[in-house]
């Protein structure tokens, strides 16, 4: 029998290993899988390679594992923020090396590893000081630049509702990069806040099939609420 | 007649003016987000947020906020009737594919030739981050600039070549400041329109590249 549920969020992290490239899903603090964060620390894992589209906020959540001195480099688009105070300390003094992607390129690159596909050519970032050193190409009269896929060892996200097999739906725009980061790493850990029997999410409205997950964990329904909550449907 | 500059709303609507009805339209962070205010009356107008929302719809009454609702700029938005939800690359797909009409974006210079310069300064100490400015910039079949004509310390903002690291280049079609609106032209900057009682040569003095009126 297939079962893919994880008694909780620190048994699903329990091979993260130190070095490892991990891909933290969420956009500022919606989709961003705080327990999964939170046992990331716990298990104690260091000299890490953290892919997210930010670089954390306050004093949670990813701030709270830079806090922990755990990264060693981070990827991603916008990392500076009102309160990224952890990140732009480690920077300031030379702590943590950043690799800085356009959204899409972020995104894309993402896409590719989870796909299969060895690179491509995006006119996203064409001229500018972060293309520079990259192949470039002109296609039908238009530049494009290089880009390389991302793959990782692991993939944390936050999902909505799950089944045994992996079957994942989202909710409202914390999908964001859940989907593709399921898809681009080994080792894929999707909380959510429904577990529910086979059969029980709509075929037709699932977004991430299992294939691409390989653990799900339950958690309440708690993590980025700031009220507004309301039980899905 | 005594020149005064157009405030923040005006500007923004008169962007807006320049949206068609049924146009697909993303609104950068910052100033370019009042534009969703002053949509004229009787134009249906779809907002895409890059963080993977279509059919953006105004900020929610408060305590009725969602955090798993936000836009690019990560406030609560509500979802209207006919909205829908993707993941990040198909979002980004939606712009680099060419499938969004208008973007508009604030800018820290704009060139001659429509070069945007929007996410670093390039100051020793200044931490960069781009998000999603490089791509919503080469993406949109249109890219406006909603910028102050001047800095702070009153230097142009529309400049001969950027001296900032660019975001795109060639990219801008239009620029709206407080000043004026202006059209990026394969030869040129054309003037569009002007705050009323501004002379031609005052706004040329103000305006680090040549405009043709």
């Amino acid at each position: 029998m297939i079962n893919k549920i994880f008694p909780c969020a620190e048994a699903a992290l329990t091979d993260v290993h130190d070095g490892a490239t991990v891909m933290i899903g969420g956009f500022g603090t919606a989709g961003l899988p705080s327990e999964l964060i939170d046992a990331l620390i716990a298990r104690g894992s260091r000299e890490l390679t953290i892919v997210n589209n930010n670089a954390g906020n306050g004093q949670t959540g990813l701030a709270a594992l830079l806090a922990a001195g755990r990264v060693r480099k981070i990827v991603c688009s916008f990392p500076r923020q009102a309160d990224s105070h952890h990140f732009d300390a480690l920077y300031r003094a030379g702590r943590i090396e950043l690799e800085l992607v356009p959204q899409g390129n972020l995104a894309e690159r993402i896409r590719a590893a989870g796909a299969g596909i060895g690179g491509f050519f995006t006119p996203t970032g064409y001229g500018t000081d972060l293309a520079r050193g990259k192949e470039t190409r002109e296609i039908e009269g238009r530049m494009y630049v290089l880009e390389a896929p991302i793959h990782a060892d692991f993939a944390l996200i936050k999902a909505e509702r799950g089944d045994r097999w992996g079957n994942l739906t989202y909710r409202m725009t914390a999908r964001n990069f859940g989907p593709i980061m399921a898809m681009a790493a080994k080792v894929t850990v999707a909380t959510v806040h429904d577990v529910v029997d086979l059969g029980g999410l709509d075929p037709e409205a699932v977004v991430t099939p299992g294939l691409f997950v390989q653990r799900v964990v339950a958690v309440a329904r708690t993590a980025t609420s700031a009220g507004g909550f309301r039980h899905a449907a | 007649m005594k020149t005064r500059p157009w405030t923040r709303d005006e500007v923004a609507q008169r962007v807006a003016r320049d949206i068609h009805d049924g146009a697909i339209v993303n609104l950068g962070i910052g100033l370019p987000t009042l534009v969703a205010n002053h949509i004229p009356a009787g134009r249906e107008v779809i907002l895409h947020s890059e963080n993977g929302v279509i059919g953006v719809g105004p900020s929610p009454a408060p305590g009725a906020e969602d955090h798993d609702l936000i836009n690019a700029g990560k406030q609560p938005v509500t979802l209207l009737p006919g909205g829908a939800f993707f993941h990040h690359a198909d979002s980004f797909a939606m712009m680099r594919g060419g499938h969004l009409d208008i973007c508009v974006l604030g800018a820290f210079q704009v060139s001659a030739t429509g070069d945007l310069a929007n996410w670093h300064t390039g100051a020793a100490d200044a931490i960069p981050a781009v998000g999603g400015a490089m791509d919503l910039a080469i993406g949109a079949k249109k890219t406006y600039v909603m910028m102050e004509h001047s800095t702070k310390g009153g230097q142009s903002k529309i400049v001969r070549a950027c001296s900032y690291p660019l975001t795109a280049m060639a990219c801008v079609r239009r620029i709206y400041t407080d000043l004026a609106v202006i059209e990026v032209t394969p030869t040129g900057l054309q003037l569009i329109d002007k705050v009323d009682g501004l002379a031609l040569d005052e706004l040329q003095r103000l305006t680090d590249a040549p405009l043709r009126a």
